[in-house]
């Protein structure tokens, strides 16, 4: 059994679910990883520590930058050529736009965001929650090579043997470019939900500590935004406390509170964290569709009869401005940080 | 500009969706337009304000009661809308989908085609793509802003590290997310506009196409795990006592 892996990454800061694939493609027999992008020789021999029996390296300086047209054209001339059986990818914004892509070049279908995959056969198997997570499908993809994008965090990350040494096989580019990369803005501070292994959340309640006098000018809109940001700095601050990410609800997104980029939920990011923690959240159905796969959820709010608490493994009905720095401080204390 | 907005129809995400005998159903849940289309019929509507001239068409692959998705388009301000329907589509995959719906898209014409970012029932979001592959156009998703200048479209991909910038030749295929701005409430007059409209269903043979056959089926529909206990309030005299009493819970659980 031959599986491709495609390695997602940034300027050589890779996704970490592509490992998972790794992982996973390692268990059905042998691994090639594919890197694309000038520059990338340390994503590749990464590859090479995670499992990969050979990497299959296209450094063409018009891959220098990802753009859909040229990297699936790429990718399908790889399998092509080497026939893979099973072509995976993580479940991130473009290794999913090339997954599809590829569904396309190669007469096959795309199995989405997997959170099980099994050979059956000559077929393959997977799993994926649909119905933004009220059922799960089991869905067979019957043509060769299957594709299939995991979720991240639904598979085992491989362990990392450094050093390991192995076959980076440089191989070209293919395909028209039918775009052009003009630039990045990245003021939004970088924010990978899909990997945290813990979220703090804020929500609306945030805004609401009518204790804080915000300064004498700002308006209305300008002051809740000031309270607000004093409650997500003490989310913050526990996020941080036990390594993990800030999350939002869309109430706090859209009262400027924080970027979209937090926002977790039907329109925001679905994550899968062993611990979430939602601060002053109601727990709206397009909210709880974001986190309820979440291994253990906390929640902390004013309101006894919040519908979060019914998603919540441990909650406390209280205040958050008078929760969280104890916590944060609860938490230094007994992880010695 | 010539401009399709494709949607689908989906049970609202209240509905109380379950497996019966193999199949998804949603009692008698209300089947609304995708809430990620509505965005896309926003993203449509803002370009034909933008660039004189334009006009809209809203696309969708349905059964006939999908015809009420396609009004709220029309009511939102969409100028015309367009029912694809046939028997033979029942058990389409994705690609199949695209297919049908690049097969629409020619047959209309656009010079931008705008789809939402996933679908609520089925999530995958592969759709965009799928579709400007078989049209052989270029791919902007997850657009969070777009602008077309001339003869060609710049957007500003919102992905995992930030946003991309980029820029390509009309005609081409954008996906948008929320960023591009909150969809716009069906007016009064839209509304009676669209509840007197005329919409066309178009048969695979009216798109001289055949019927695709999927390469991804569903072999099993299964209820999720459910979760198994009712929450634990922690409680305490002092707000120390409990930050102390939960954090001990949480480091018990083993997840940090
Ligand atoms: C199509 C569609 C898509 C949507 N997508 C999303 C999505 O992706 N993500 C999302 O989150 N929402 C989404 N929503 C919105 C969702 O329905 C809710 O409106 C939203 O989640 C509410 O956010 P919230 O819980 O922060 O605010 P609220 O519902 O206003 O809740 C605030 C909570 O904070 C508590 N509180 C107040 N003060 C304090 C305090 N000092 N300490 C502790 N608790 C306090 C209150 O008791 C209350 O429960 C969507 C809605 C629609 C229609
Ligand atoms: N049946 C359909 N008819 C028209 N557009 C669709 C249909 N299915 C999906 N789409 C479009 O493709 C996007 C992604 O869908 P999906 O790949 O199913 O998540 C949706 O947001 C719609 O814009």
């Amino acid at each position: 059994m031959k599986t491709f892996v495609y390695i997602d990454h940034f300027k050589g800061e890779v996704q970490p679910a592509s490992w998972e694939a790794l992982g996973l493609a390692k268990t059905f027999g042998e691994a090639f990883a594919l890197v694309f992008g000038a520059g990338a020789e340390g994503v590749a021999q990464s590859a090479l520590e995670y499992g990969a029996d050979e990497v299959l390296f296209a450094d063409d300086a018009s891959l220098s930058d990802y753009r859909a047209e040229l990297y699936a054209a790429t990718l399908s001339a790889l399998a092509a050529s080497h026939n893979p059986n099973l072509i995976l990818f993580p479940t991130t914004s473009r290794a999913k736009e090339l997954a599809a892509m590829a569904a396309v070049d190669l007469n096959s279908g795309a199995m989405t965001d997997l959170i099980s995959l099994e050979a059956d056969g000559a077929s393959f198997v997977g799993a994926r929650p649909i119905y933004e997570g009220k059922l799960i499908e089991k869905i067979t993809c019957a043509a060769s090579p299957a594709i299939a994008t995991l979720r991240g965090r639904a598979f085992p990350k491989p362990d990392r043997q450094e050093g390991k040494s192995g076959a980076i096989t440089k191989v070209a580019a293919a395909g028209e470019a039918k775009s052009n990369v003009e630039g990045y803005a990245t003021a939004e501070n970088v924010v990978n939900l899909g990997d945290a292994g813990v979220i703090v959340s804020g929500g609306r309640g945030v805004s609401n500590n009518p204790a804080l006098t915000p300064p004498a000018d700002l308006d209305e809109k300008q002051a809740e935004i000031w309270r607000a940001q004093q409650g997500f700095a003490l989310v913050t601050e526990l996020a941080q406390t036990l390594d993990g990410a800030v999350g939002a609800s869309r109430a706090a997104v859209d009262g400027g509170y924080i970027s979209y980029a937090h926002q977790v939920g039907q329109t925001g990011k679905v994550v899968t964290p062993d611990l979430y923690i939602a601060c002053g959240i109601s727990g709206a159905i397009q909210h709880l569709v974001g986190m309820r796969n979440a291994k253990v959820i906390v929640a902390i709010n004013k309101d006894a009869d919040a519908p979060i608490f019914k998603a919540a493994k441990y909650g406390v009905v209280g205040d958050l401005f008078q929760i969280l720095p104890p916590l944060t401080a609860a938490f230094k204390k007994k992880l010695g940080k | 500009m010539k401009i399709i907005a494709c949607i689908k129809q989906v049970p609202d995400s209240e509905a109380k969706v379950k497996a019966e005998n193999g199949q998804v159903s949603w009692g008698d849940a209300p089947l609304v337009i995708n809430p990620f289309d509505e965005y896309a019929v926003e993203g449509a509507l803002q370009q034909k304000e933008a660039v004189g001239g334009s006009a809209v068409t809203a696309l969708c692959i349905g059964p006939e009661s999908a015809k009420e998705a396609l009004k709220h388009a029309l009511a939102m301000g969409a100028d015309e809308a367009i029912l694809v329907s046939d028997a033979a589509l029942g058990t389409i995959d994705s690609v199949g989908a695209a297919k049908i719906l690049a097969a629409a898209i020619q047959k209309i014409g656009a010079d931008l085609v705008v789809f939402g970012r996933q679908t609520l029932d089925n999530g995958a979001g592969v759709t965009p793509p799928q579709t400007a592959r078989a049209l052989g156009w270029a791919m902007l998703g997850l657009a969070g802003s777009v602008k077309v200048e001339g003869s060609a479209v710049t957007v500003e991909r919102v992905l995992e590290e930030g946003r991309q910038i980029v820029k390509a030749d009309l005609p081409a295929v954008v996906s948008v997310v929320q960023s591009i701005g909150e969809p716009r409430y069906p007016s009064f007059m839209g509304i009676r506009k669209a509840s007197k409209a005329n919409i066309p269903v178009w048969s695979l043979a009216d798109l001289g196409a055949d019927a695709p056959s999927a390469v991804v089926t569903r072999s099993e529909l299964l209820a999720p795990p459910s979760r198994e206990s009712a929450v634990e309030i922690i409680s305490g005299e002092t707000s120390a006592e409990i930050a102390e009493k939960l954090a001990d819970k949480i480091i018990a659980e083993k997840v940090l």
